[in-house]
């Protein structure tokens, strides 16, 4: 298996007493594609958030490229994490500064890190990662305003590629996106990730999207990962009843199918402390008390 | 039951993946667009012009007139002349003369107050609302104490103590006025500072400056202009008032408040002393606001109802 590039151990973000995250653990092998799923206010965004330093965490240890990247830091360190890890964000509205051209989005990061000798050199940069998201150069003159939802995500793209990162945190890059779109965009982020090598965290709540571009898949539920394996597990063999009853709600395009589908409706159950999380088979865990999870499994 | 169509009944008339891509309106940034919507409010351009024939009378009537606007011409309470325009006061100035001479130093305290406004304002509400939590709840509360002093009585007691002139009026007005500006920016920048543009500029490792400067202020200025120019005419007539009440520049100088008060006394016999002041203030701070709301309109066109 290839190399861990990000470990994140019993992570917890607190909010008062809001448990957003509370106390996960998983790794990101370099090259995969982590897709992290679960219902709204799960905790998938701050989870995303607070690894890449957005958010101070409460507890826990994160680990990337080897070093612990939380707490006090020097800037020479901070602005080298930020080449590494970059961020694409869920509203294509909202995250594009509605006073600045795309040209300027792009050049945003280069420009803070001095990454250009001229003008000339930063006008090239900024074309070519037009370019290679889809776009046309005559595009870095226009302002946001000017593009479609799609077109949009796709500079929100660009932006994060401009320190040309290795790891990439997704948060729900494709929600806001008609569903023709969506599937452009999530092309347009494979055929990066194949050319550049890179790194994904995708965070989604769209499962049949995140099986087709997951190579595992972390199921989130109440600031607890509840189930974690590779995308074929979790789909041919899952094992917690709410991976089951999220999967059973997946629609399907054929009448027929669809007319016996029936929701598998998912009742909470309150686990205590002793609630853990289980490896069932090598690479699969779930995360229950071991009565519960024993039960489940010879289901 | 599946239905077959046959493929003889489709034609591919073809298609230009390219050309859909295009964008096919000019290119216009936010700027050019607000001037735009600006341009189609008829009230507002009404007031621009209004405002720039204030400005120019206010630069060179007192430059170009015969007569200083302190220059005593012998005929005590002439009315309106071909020698004088808007006739004379009690003491045989010329008041068409003092009317522009008037005008720079309204103008000038408006203008200024808003300035300093604008400058305290900005920086007061930018730090409140950026740094947030306790230093945020110190600074608002600070100026929450400011604004539940009655105004008039602060403005009163520091003319009072400071005696009446040109620098204590701006002094007063600046004191209290601030406030309303520093809640408008603390406003913008809390909802701005959460954005997902903010949040992409930190990621990308950029400092506080850096998002101050890229970030809050481009998208903070349509509020913060829009402000200003409602603050002028308010400051305006504030120092109008206070002239009113005999708080306001000493003579020989001329304010319009300053003159629509010495005219008033005079008001059956030369009216003119109080109607060409009091216009010019009417139709001043009818301007500003005209040019306000059509900038507050431009900026965002979702507020018009």
């Amino acid at each position: 298996m290839a190399e861990k590039i990000l470990e994140v151990k019993n992570l917890k973000q607190h909010f008062g007493s809001i448990k957003a995250v509370d106390g996960i653990s998983f790794d990101v092998y370099e090259g995969e594609t982590l897709g992290l799923v679960g219902e709204s206010g799960c905790g998938k965004s701050t989870t995303g958030r607070s690894i890449i330093r957005l958010y101070d965490i409460t507890d826990g240890e994160i680990t990337f490229q080897g070093k612990n990247i939380h707490g006090k830091k020097s800037k020479k360190e901070l602005k080298q994490f930020n080449k590494e890890m970059q961020m694409i964000f869920q509203d294509p509205y909202a995250s594009l500064n509605p006073r600045m051209t795309a040209g300027e989005i792009i050049a945003e990061g280069f420009d803070i890190h001095g990454m250009y000798k001229n003008k000339k050199e930063r006008k090239e940069k900024i074309g070519t990662l037009l370019e290679s998201v889809g776009l046309n150069r005559e595009h870095a003159n226009r302002y946001a305003h000017e593009f479609s939802g799609g077109q949009r995500q796709r500079i929100g793209i660009a932006r994060a590629l401009s320190l040309d990162p290795s790891f990439i945190i997704a948060d729900e890059p494709i929600s806001a996106l008609d569903v023709s779109i969506q599937a452009q965009v999530v092309n347009l982020l494979r055929q990066l990730q194949k050319e550049r090598g890179l790194t994904y965290l995708f965070i989604a709540h769209d499962l049949s999207m995140v099986k087709y571009i997951s190579d595992r898949i972390a199921v989130m539920r109440r600031g607890k990962i509840v189930e974690l394996g590779t995308a074929e597990d979790i789909y041919n063999y899952p094992v917690h009843p709410y991976t089951k009853s999220l999967l059973s709600a997946i629609p399907l395009p054929d009448p027929i199918s669809e007319a016996t589908r029936t929701r598998i409706p998912y009742e909470h159950e309150e686990v205590g402390d002793d609630a853990k999380s289980h490896e069932v088979f090598p690479g699969h865990f779930v995360f229950g008390t071991d009565a519960q999870v024993k039960e489940w499994y010879t289901h | 039951m599946t239905q077959q169509i046959p493929k003889e009944k489709f034609n591919i008339v073809g298609g230009n993946h390219a050309a859909t891509d295009q964008l096919a309106a000019k290119s216009v940034s936010f700027w050019k667009e607000v001037w735009l919507r600006f341009g189609h409010n008829k009230l507002a351009i009404v007031g621009i012009i209004i405002l720039i024939i204030v400005a120019i009378m206010a630069i060179f009537v007192p430059i170009f007139s015969p007569y200083t606007y302190s220059q005593q011409l012998g005929v005590y309470n002439g009315p309106p002349s071909a020698k004088n325009w808007f006739g004379t006061d009690d003491l045989g100035r010329d008041v068409f003369t003092r009317v522009w001479y008037g005008a720079r130093i309204s103008l000038f305290i408006g203008i200024t107050a808003a300035v300093i406004d604008l400058i305290i304002g900005v920086l007061w509400g930018s730090v409140s609302g950026l740094v947030g939590g306790r230093v945020d709840d110190i600074m608002m509360r600070i100026a929450d104490v400011l604004t539940a002093v009655p105004y008039l009585l602060v403005v009163i007691i520091l003319l009072v103590v400071l005696k009446p002139g040109l620098v204590p009026i701006i002094i007063a007005l600046s004191i209290t006025g601030w406030v309303n500006m520093a809640r408008i920016v603390r406003g913008e920048v809390l909802s701005i500072k959460n954005q997902e543009y903010v949040l992409a500029a930190r990621t990308l490792g950029a400092s506080t400056a850096h998002i101050i400067s890229k970030h809050l202020i481009p998208n903070a200025l349509g509020a913060i202009l829009v402000t200003m120019t409602l603050t002028i005419p308010s400051a305006i007539f504030t120092e109008a008032f206070l002239s009113f009440l005999g708080l306001g520049v000493p003579q020989p100088m001329a304010s319009w408040g300053t003159m629509a008060s010495d005219g008033n006394n005079a008001i059956d016999t030369a009216p003119w002393r109080l109607i060409f002041p009091a216009v010019l203030i009417s139709i001043t701070i009818f301007a500003f606001n005209a040019v306000g709301d059509g900038l507050r309109d431009a900026l965002d066109p979702k507020l018009r109802k």
